[in-house]
């Protein structure tokens, strides 16, 4: 497909489009779908049939954010948000006659609220507008427009100055430069080279990934496309979780399309450039987030990491050098080529450019997905943005980056929310995850709760994590317990030391975060279990202590 | 030496090998499609027993070691067939954070099985999930495959019992 070609099907699109006088939009993205907005769709398009309303039309959209009050419907023009609608007649029938009169006021959701106004959406810029399973409604926002320019009017070496002029880093957790990388990648002299797209979101409690595949599948497949013209790449892999159907079946049938119009495949817009992207299905391990294990699973074998150098950039799948970018990374690449690497730079901190997409769960009012800039306070995304603690409790932590990361107290709420200041508190950034917690999570519990998981996560490979994270886990238990004692935090300490320094991959290495972060910001709450022997949030099983006699 | 691709025959009438088959050959019958294979078997007949595995090796000319290793490494594969209905608690740090413990608690002692057990009468099966992504709606719980958020103790206990005590 050449550029023309492109702006023609954008164009009829547009045309299409202006025909429509009500377009009345419902989230078909997991979380809605689970509360049956795919039935809903269905009985407001017959309600629509029935009632006679040309220009009307329903369509399905992705995800619009605040998934705590699905299934979600929003109207346009009128611009209004519909919450807990449900797919039987009274919802419905209210839906259709706002579309004539006035606004169904009891199912009204306020957008001018901090949830809405607040986010900044760069990577979310189409979830909630176009039809995921529509290539059409993609190429009419401007889709694959950048990259069949930068494979007609780009060489490869621009391509990597935008990106690495914008600053943008990795946004799978580790926050690597994600220009250096391509830049490295596409050094490597090679016949074969190899991108891969990890969508294998692992990290409990996170699900941005997810929401972004099933919300808007083609801007990936373009951010991996330029990225494989960038570093001389012709095939791709997509390595997703089984544990998201909806989201494999959404990029399926962008492939598909994509494939169909000559946006993916052979000689795309009558070039050289060839590119084709297989999807390989997770199977449920958390170790293949992490780079060595992910192309082992790949390559059809067990999830099992192996000692860096040599990187995937160099060495990677099939021996071939690869570049490995998160879902949230290639989905920010259309839209820094579009507006400009100084545009994207212009957002976020010195250090942080961009902005970053947080799955808000937990104690907090408002769970769902947002998107804010780089830097942006942990008080305004919690109280603001989240809506603040439900049921009168009060605040107690904010844990990001999953098991590899660590809980933020109360004293650092003003903390912001960049690579570099989350590091400083003895957290990661990771992948997004935000999970808030309050007054009745006990902090032993936390982290025997995380151990637990690397435990069983732990691939086995090396004795440090295999063995360390059992050791740890036993400890935490003991402690969580009422047996353990003031000894037991500093053998905590030893060990998770001992884990992190000698593990073979990032899953062992970063294992002890939630310990030692605990530890740091939350010792009164160890003390309680391992001297005094009670849990002061109610929540560890500890027998009490009979008072004794006669002291 | 290169090897023919020579075609194992399936190890039964059953029409769902062809499914299987279908998917080693759109790959090939390439070593590499091992965890694609073992995900349309087990979609097809629900878990992976000693047969499908050898049969899998066989037509890949992987070791059926390595097939075993791999098939045990990952959480989504299984061993065992489940029961008629399957009730999937998940375990993630949102669903945690919101309750799972007592809603696993809950169907423990309902169906008097522990997680990955099912019902001696084949009936329930009780399984833990790491993070179904629906972190939105904690806690959730997956009911023959469907999600149910904000689920609480006492609507769990009472879909487990409907199972056991009949079809619905």
């Amino acid at each position: 497909m050449t550029p023309e070609e492109l702006s023609e099907i954008a164009r009829v699109e547009r045309e299409k489009q202006q025909q429509v006088t009500h377009s009345v939009r419902v989230c078909v993205a997991a979380a809605c779908m689970s509360q049956r907005s795919e039935q809903l769709k269905i009985d407001l398009a017959a309600g629509v049939q029935q009632r006679g309303l040309p220009g009307c039309e329903v369509k399905g959209v992705g995800c619009m954010g605040l998934c705590a009050a699905g299934p979600l419907v929003s109207v346009h023009p009128q611009g209004c948000l519909y919450q807990r609608v449900q797919p039987e007649a009274p919802h419905v029938s209210a839906i259709l006659d706002s579309l004539q009169g006035h606004a169904a006021e009891p199912l009204l959701l306020p957008t001018d609220t901090p949830f809405f106004t607040r986010q900044t959406r760069i990577v979310l810029e189409n979830s909630g507008l176009i039809d995921p399973e529509r290539i059409e409604d993609y190429i009419a926002v401007g889709g694959y427009e950048q990259l069949l320019r930068v494979l007609t009017a780009m060489n490869r070496q621009e391509v990597i100055e935008q990106i690495t002029r914008s600053g943008l880093r990795g946004r799978g957790g580790a926050g690597y430069p994600t220009g250096l990388k391509w830049s490295t990648v596409a050094k490597a002299r090679a016949g074969e080279k190899y991108v891969i797209c990890n969508a294998d979101e692992g990290d409990p409690g996170a699900f941005m990934d997810r929401s972004v595949l099933e919300s808007d599948p083609h801007r990936v497949l373009e951010g991996m496309a330029i990225a494989a013209y960038a570093v001389g790449a012709s095939r791709g892999y997509i390595y997703v979780r089984a544990e998201y159907p909806l989201a494999v079946k959404r990029l399926k049938t962008a492939i598909r399309q994509a494939e169909n119009q000559g946006l993916l495949g052979g000689n795309i817009s009558d070039t050289n450039f060839s590119f084709k992207i297989e999807i390989r299905l997770g199977a449920g391990a958390f170790v293949c987030g992490e780079e060595t294990a992910l192309i082992a699973s790949v390559e059809g074998n067990r999830g099992t990491p192996r000692p860096r150098p040599p990187y995937p950039a160099q060495a990677g799948l099939w021996g071939s050098p690869t570049l490995i970018n998160n879902v949230e990374s290639f989905a920010n690449v259309p839209a820094i080529l579009r507006r400009g690497a100084d545009w994207f730079a212009s957002i976020g901190t010195e250090k942080s450019k961009g902005t970053k997409v947080f799955a808000l769960a937990g104690r907090v009012r408002n769970t769902g997905l947002i998107e804010v800039p780089m830097g942006t306070p942990l008080r305004e995304v919690v109280f603001e943005l989240g809506g603040g603690i439900p049921d009168g409790r009060r605040f107690k932590a904010a844990q990001t980056g999953g098991p590899s990361g660590g809980c933020i107290p109360e004293q650092h709420l003003d903390l912001k929310l960049d690579y570099e200041s989350l590091v400083g508190v003895g957290s990661i950034m990771g992948s997004g995850g935000l999970i808030i917690m309050d007054d009745s999570s006990c902090m032993v519990d936390v982290a025997r709760f995380f151990m637990d998981f690397c435990r069983t996560e732990s691939c086995g490979k090396c004795a440090p994590c295999r063995v360390g994270t059992t050791h740890l886990h036993n400890l935490l238990a003991r402690i969580a317990h009422g047996e353990g004692s003031e000894a037991d935090l500093a053998l905590l300490e030893q060990i998770g030391d001992l884990v992190k320094q000698c593990s073979l991959c990032g899953l062992g290495q970063t294992a002890p975060n939630p310990v030692f972060s605990t530890l740091r910001f939350f010792r009164d709450e160890y003390i309680a279990h391992a001297v005094q022997h009670r849990c002061p949030a109610g929540v560890c099983p500890i027998v009490p202590v009979p008072a004794e006699v006669g002291v | 030496m290169q090897r023919a691709v020579h075609a194992v025959p399936p190890p039964s009438e059953d029409k769902r090998w062809r499914i299987v088959e279908g998917t080693m050959r759109r790959h090939g019958h390439e070593s590499d499609s091992l965890i694609e294979v073992l995900h349309t078997v087990q979609e097809s007949f629900g878990y992976l027993d000693t047969v499908a595995l050898r049969y899998v090796a066989d037509s890949l000319r992987l070791p059926l070691s390595k097939v075993y290793g791999v098939a045990t490494f990952y959480n989504v594969f299984s061993l065992k067939p489940q029961g008629e209905h399957t009730c999937v608690i998940c375990t993630g740090t949102a669903c945690y954070i919101k309750g799972a413990a007592s809603l696993l608690k809950a169907v423990e002692a309902e169906a008097r099985v522990r997680p990955g057990e099912t019902t001696p009468d084949n009936r329930v099966s009780l399984l833990t999930a790491r993070c179904l992504g629906s972190c939105g709606l904690a806690p959730a719980v997956v009911f023959d495959g469907n999600v149910s958020g904000n689920a609480d103790p006492d609507a769990v206990t009472r879909q487990v019992r409907r199972w056991m005590l009949h079809d619905a």
